[in-house]
């Protein structure tokens, strides 16, 4: 079974770390991905940047562009994608296409990757 | 057990909220901020046995209100303190508070303390003290030495920033909605001189005032939180994470600045940028361009540009020309010129300096970049007197030296003429 492993935490807090610490932090969230890499049991492992870049796409008949984040509540998180695109536009365009597809309510948040690991093990 | 780091990080984080929150009951910025203190000095003591709460700024919040209250009390007349427990001990009352601080409250709170902040009453120099003590908590020791005055002289400033807010009076009503829109622009243009009064440091003083590049940052984050659909606010928290990303580069081992075209660009934070290019990408989708925006896009084009030469001088030309409408200023024009020389050669740039030969007769890089251009033209006499006027204006030993080099490769021009 593959399980995805969701990150929440406080933004601020995060964000308020100096260098030092994130590099700590991140060097040891590096030891137990690189044991589990070892096994081949790794999939891609992303870190998002801040909510502060996010674009929100509301389905609908017509799909509604909304800064910032997602914020309901009502709705859970279901699933996700990664996409590469060159701009915003274009992944907008993307969710828009998404959304036409599914032809159900809800929304796409949209956040750019900070950090990327492919970790190609898992196929 | 909950990490000194973490905590200390969650009190910074939740400072701003609390704050702001203390300040709409007490109306006074010093009992705001007294009470601020106090739940962190029980914040520190609780947490670390108990583990961190669900949310810190509501536990902080309804810590510091009750000991403002009764700090309060204690000065009308002298009751007994209420023991710690029952200060500290929130289990129950936690929850219900951090649900009716909804989203709306936050906001105002937030934007109240900072428009107190930027009170049009207050000169410049009060109000980022200001900011810099009551918003980001620096403490007053920090803030002197980053402005290079005693700390007496800072103590000073700010008491006399709070006076006046407190003769001022009408500051703590909820801010309307002509208030949110007007008074954004006040609070994005101190959050951006906090930024460049770090930015601009160098030198022995760089290592004291690098800080404040990052309070500028967190500050930006916020208010692209509370204005999260303004590209202009958008534009200024991108300018200043592509500005700051160059940070590693900037300066040699003695401290003195390493000029754009010779800074190693492997040195350039990849994370600072990436974020400062997604959110210009998302500021023009507003197609809403505006100075922060324009700014934004020349430096994301410089962390885009491989290399010094690599660079796309031509929108970059046409950014400053966008620039300059916007806010007519010499030294704009001048960037404009600069980056013209790169498209259409030193002439062409050359009759842009013409008209700022006045406004920018005491400005060190205008006599540099005029040198420059007519050394390029093998006009070596005009250069060399370009230069000479440079070197009277240089304000640091590395820009002199500067000067001296380009002064030194016009001497070799000659001797190879005359070879």
């Amino acid at each position: 079974m593959l399980y995805a492993i969701l990150c929440y935490d406080n933004e601020e807090v995060v964000g308020a770390w100096s260098k030092e610490e994130d590099d700590a932090v991140m060097a040891r969230l590096g030891a137990v991905q690189g044991r589990l890499a070892a096994q081949g049991r790794l999939g891609p492992v992303a870190r998002l940047l801040p909510t502060t870049v996010a674009t929100t796409v509301r389905k609908g008949k017509k799909a509604l562009v909304i800064d910032g984040p997602f914020a309901e509540t009502k709705e859970q998180l279901l699933g996700f994608y990664l996409v590469d695109c060159p701009s915003l536009d274009d992944v907008v365009e993307t969710a828009k296409e998404l959304a036409r597809a599914s032809g159900s309510a809800g929304a796409y948040e949209l956040r750019p990757v900070g950090y990327f690991q492919p970790n190609a093990a898992l196929t | 057990m909950t990490d000194p780091a973490w905590i200390d990080a969650a009190l910074t984080a939740a400072r701003p909220q609390a704050v702001g929150a203390l300040l709409r009951y007490f109306r006074d910025l010093d009992a705001a901020e007294e009470a601020f203190q106090d739940a962190c000095l029980r914040a520190l003591k609780t947490w670390p046995e108990k583990g961190p709460p669900r949310d810190p700024a509501a536990w902080l919040i309804m810590v510091g209100r009750n000991a403002g209250i009764d700090q309060a009390r204690r000065r009308a007349r002298q009751t007994e303190l209420p023991d710690e427990e029952r200060l500290s001990d929130l289990d129950d009352a936690e929850t219900p508070l951090a649900e009716r601080l909804d989203n709306a409250d936050y906001r105002d709170d937030v934007l109240r303390l900072l428009f107190v902040c930027c009170h049009p009453d207050l000169p410049v120099t009060q109000q980022i003290a200001l900011a810099l003590r009551i918003v980001c908590g620096l403490t007053v020791r920090q803030i002197a030495r980053a402005f290079l005055v005693s700390e007496a002289a800072m103590e000073q400033r700010i008491t006399r920033a709070k006076a006046r807010i407190a003769a001022s009076g009408a500051a703590f009503a909820a801010p309307d909605a002509a208030e949110r829109s007007e008074r954004g622009g006040p609070v994005a243009a101190m959050v951006y001189l906090i930024f460049n009064e770090g930015y601009s440091a160098a030198g022995e003083h760089a290592g004291a005032r690098a800080p404040l590049c990052d309070e500028a940052i967190r500050l930006g984050r916020l208010l692209l939180r509370l204005f999260n659909a303004d590209p202009e606010v958008m534009g200024l928290l991108a300018l200043m994470l592509l500005q700051h990303a160059r940070a590693g580069a900037r300066f040699d081992q003695a401290g003195e600045v390493i000029l754009l075209e010779h800074q190693d660009r492997r040195l350039w934070d990849p994370k600072l940028i990436r974020e400062g290019l997604a959110l210009v990408d998302k500021a023009f989708r507003h197609r809403r361009p505006g100075p922060y925006q324009i700014q934004a896009a020349i430096s994301a084009l410089h962390a885009r540009a491989l290399s010094f030469a690599d660079t796309d001088w031509e929108e970059i030309a046409l950014l400053y020309e966008a620039l300059e409408a916007m806010q007519p200023s010499p030294v704009v024009a001048l960037n404009r010129a600069v980056a013209v020389s790169r498209v259409q050669g030193p002439e062409a740039a050359l009759a842009l300096l013409e008209p700022l030969a006045a406004p920018l007769a005491g400005y060190f890089y205008f006599h540099g970049a005029r040198g420059a251009l007519l050394k390029q033209l093998g006009r070596a006499g005009e250069a060399r007197t370009a230069f000479d006027r440079a070197i009277a204006l240089a304000g640091t030993a590395a820009e002199a030296a500067h000067i001296r080099k380009e002064l030194d490769s016009l001497a070799e021009q000659a001797v190879a003429h005359c070879a």
